[in-house]
């Protein structure tokens, strides 16, 4: 026993000290900007979908509402955070904590540019339908522990959606992958080099643009916190930093989604045309502002479309996104096969 | 399946999924509360409580005379005020047996229009809020801020405005306000143009409203349903084509007609029922800046209207009609009646009964939301709890008005 601590005391040598710690620092490098811009997104949801609906959003807090994200963060550490008396105490307190790793975890694969990345990994894709998909744990706890109807009734949809999103949404990934030849993340954007994703596989794209809507539970696929129905769904009991927490995550699955599709479909870091004005920008600019753009398409649908109801949403991801990305799927494969390209 | 079966035998009987929605809720419109009993997600039963906002108007106004018992019908349905206050000054007109100045009645019937286009850009909004669609709620808000200046402009209150007096109008338009509404109203048919644009077929917006709340012709009249809730369901029947009041006679408009009896033909109906209100507001205009230019706006009988200002300086007869006017109010000759109009969500009536004197014996007041709330149970019924808050959207209901 004694012999295997020691063994373990052979690991602290001066050169694993530092790999930590600059890992540390990466880790650190990329979460606390992610923080920050999930801050932030608050505050451009505000003003994009006040612009669009003839408001002006955030005005007074700083210049121009800057300070928002800041006011909004203080009041919310500042409040008392309540817990509901039959509520279960630790999931209710574990389940903001499960909403918000997940959605931080999954940023270690994301390349930001060529060999920007923290965790260079083989089966990026895999990791990140992974983690992204132990989110629904956090919003299932949450309802759960809250012993109380409306949260019971957000928790039970919000589990149904996101598995049966999930589902096309892999079989779109998975034509990526057959496409690209890897799973790994920074290689399937270099595969992209010549034409993105986005067009050669436009439909499964409009396909992945919907279920990552569904996937982050934003309009209109927000069931699980239908303001005009379940009031505010899994989260009606929680206040102060547990809420705030809920809010984290479901921003930062937001940004993070918006990578994802960057990544598959949009050519990740790369300039939409690889000729010389484009090509001086560096990638991560690219990287940014395709983030950018697919945030956009989230604010701009929720402040047009109406909400799905609950079987309609089901209808729609079983019975017309899954046969369809199938059949592409197979159809897809089957031209590859065919034309003798790529990997099959 | 035999599993479950044994338990319902040999077990306590299955309890039904109880919800309370409401009266707290963002959905219920005022403050509903509607028990909803459930299976998973689909209404078995749905109880509406009511009584949360009652302010005992009826009783209050058996003791204030027939001008102080005006405000109180501001307050009924809050969303239409100068219909409420238009049934109450036709009801105590006809007990009197008056009859009112032309100008006054166009000037009721176009400030009754842009009372419905206010109704009905409220309604919108919230009916698309409940379903999910935000942008169409600030849409319809923007318009109807300028109603709300309309108001303002002829009686100084935004929302309560207390402006038709029995036998007239409280004062007469100022100036260049036909212009002001005459500048908006091309606007406003702009953003109807957006509002359907945005919704009529949406893909969303149909498949959250077609076939939701079915209320059949026979069900729409056994239960007492009125306005689009009524004409939905393809009944042609408008209080202000069928038993026309005021100059509704003398106007061209139309009354659409709904086919399916479902929640989307509601929408349709009261959609086009703002168009033809701008087509009313348009034709009122033109008579009032027209031939109606310089006529009387109330009532010249100073017994039930007040007497000029320049006059009671002058003449003693004035001085007392104005005193007794507001200490005493006006006599009103014993008899009852009933009166309705079509306001914004239905037949909103007043039946009134008086034993001679300044006071009503009594005041009943039939609100078109009472009815409809009724058939709430049979419309939700085997629909979804989604499905709930589209139906109260429908149903256009108001609590002011249901509580009284």
């Amino acid at each position: 026993m004694l012999d295997l601590v020691l063994s373990y005391l052979d690991l602290i040598t001066e050169e694993n000290i530092w790999y930590v710690i600059t890992t540390l620092f990466f880790v650190l490098l990329i979460t606390l900007p992610l923080f920050g811009a999930v801050a932030y997104l608050t505050l451009a949801e505000r003003k994009v979908i006040g612009w669009m609906q003839l408001r002006h959003g955030p005005l007074y807090t700083g210049w121009w509402g800057i300070g928002q994200p800041i006011a909004d963060a203080i009041k919310l550490m500042f409040k008392e955070p309540t817990i509901p008396e039959k509520s279960n105490l630790i999931v209710y307190i574990l389940a903001p904590v499960m909403v918000l790793v997940p959605a931080v975890v999954a940023w270690a694969v994301i390349p930001f540019d060529a060999n920007w990345v923290l965790a260079d990994i083989n089966l990026g894709v895999v990791y990140l339908m992974a983690v992204s998909s132990l989110g629904v744990y956090g919003i299932l706890m949450a309802g759960w522990a809250s012993n109380s109807k409306y949260p019971f009734l957000g928790a039970v949809r919000s589990g149904a959606q996101m598995v049966s999103y999930e589902v096309s949404m892999g079989l779109c990934l998975l034509s990526v992958i057959l496409l690209a030849g890897s799973m790994n993340l920074s290689e399937i954007v270099l595969a992209q080099q010549g034409m993105w994703n986005a067009v050669t596989l436009f439909p499964m794209f409009i396909v992945f643009l919907i279920s990552i809507l569904a996937e982050t539970n934003r309009a209109p696929f927000d069931l699980p916190e239908a303001e005009a129905e379940l009031v505010a769904g899994y989260n009606v009991e929680y206040g102060s930093m547990p809420f705030a927490m809920f809010f984290l995550g479901e921003y930062a699955n937001m940004i993070l989604m918006s990578a994802f599709a960057s990544i598959m479909f949009l050519g990740g870091w790369l300039p939409p045309l690889d000729i010389w004005p484009l090509n001086l920008i560096p990638g991560i600019f690219w990287f940014f502002g395709k983030i950018a753009a697919v945030l956009f398409f989230f604010l701009w649908a929720r402040a047009t479309l109406p909400r799905f109801r609950y079987d309609q949403l089901m209808r729609l991801g079983w019975k017309v996104l899954l046969p369809f990305t199938l059949l592409w799927l197979v159809g897809q494969a089957f031209i590859m096969k065919l034309m003798q390209v790529g990997w099959v | 399946m035999t599993q479950t079966h044994n338990v319902t035998v040999t077990g306590a009987p299955e309890q039904p999924f109880t919800l309370n929605f409401g009266p707290q809720h963002p959905a219920a419109h005022g403050v509903l509360r509607l028990v909803l009993e459930m299976d998973g997600e689909v209404i078995t039963r749905a109880d509406p409580h009511i009584g949360l906002l009652h302010r005992g108007t009826e009783k209050l106004i058996e003791n204030k005379t027939y001008i102080q018992a005006l405000p109180y019908f501001d307050r009924l349905d809050y969303v239409s005020m100068m219909c409420q206050e238009h049934v109450w000054c036709l009801a105590v007109e006809k007990l009197l047996g008056v009859d009112i100045p032309k100008r006054a009645q166009y000037i009721r019937v176009l400030m009754s229009e842009v009372t419905r286009i206010a109704n009905h850009l409220l309604w919108i909004g919230c009916h698309a809020l409940d379903v999910g669609a935000m942008s169409v709620f600030l849409y319809a808000f923007k318009e109807r801020e300028f109603t709300f200046d309309f108001y303002e402009e002829v009686s100084g209150a935004r929302m309560h405005a207390n402006y038709f007096r029995p036998g007239g109008v409280g004062r007469d338009l100022p100036e260049g306000f036909t212009e002001k509404v005459t500048d908006w109203l091309p606007q406003l048919e702009k953003t109807i143009d957006m509002i359907e644009n945005l919704l009529s077929e949406n893909r969303i917006w149909k498949q959250r409203l077609v076939g939701i709340g079915v209320v059949t012709p026979e069900q729409a009249q056994n239960w007492g349903f009125t306005g689009p809730m009524l004409r939905g369901s393809g009944v042609p029947w408008d209080l202000r084509k069928s038993q026309p009041y005021e100059c509704y006679d003398e106007l061209d408009f139309e009354i659409p007609v709904g086919k399916n009896g479902d929640s989307y033909d509601r929408y349709l109906i009261r959609m086009e029922e703002m168009s033809q209100s701008v087509r009313l507001c348009r034709q009122c205009i033109s008579m009032l800046e027209g031939g109606l230019k310089d006529q009387p706006w109330k009532i010249q009988n100073f017994k039930i209207s007040p007497p000029r200002r320049e006059q009671m300086k002058a003449d003693m007869e004035s001085l007392i009609h104005h005193f007794k006017y507001f200490t005493e109010g006006f006599h009103v000759p014993e008899g009852e009646t009933y009166q309705a109009i079509e306001a914004p969500k239905g037949e909103m009536g007043v039946y009134l009964i008086s034993t001679g004197g300044p006071k009503p014996y009594r005041c009943k007041i039939r609100a078109a939301g009472y009815a409809h709330l009724q058939g709430l149970d049979f419309m939700a019924k085997g629909h979804m709890l989604a499905d709930v808050t589209t139906i109260i959207g429908t149903q256009d209901i108001v609590f002011g008005d249901i509580d009284r």
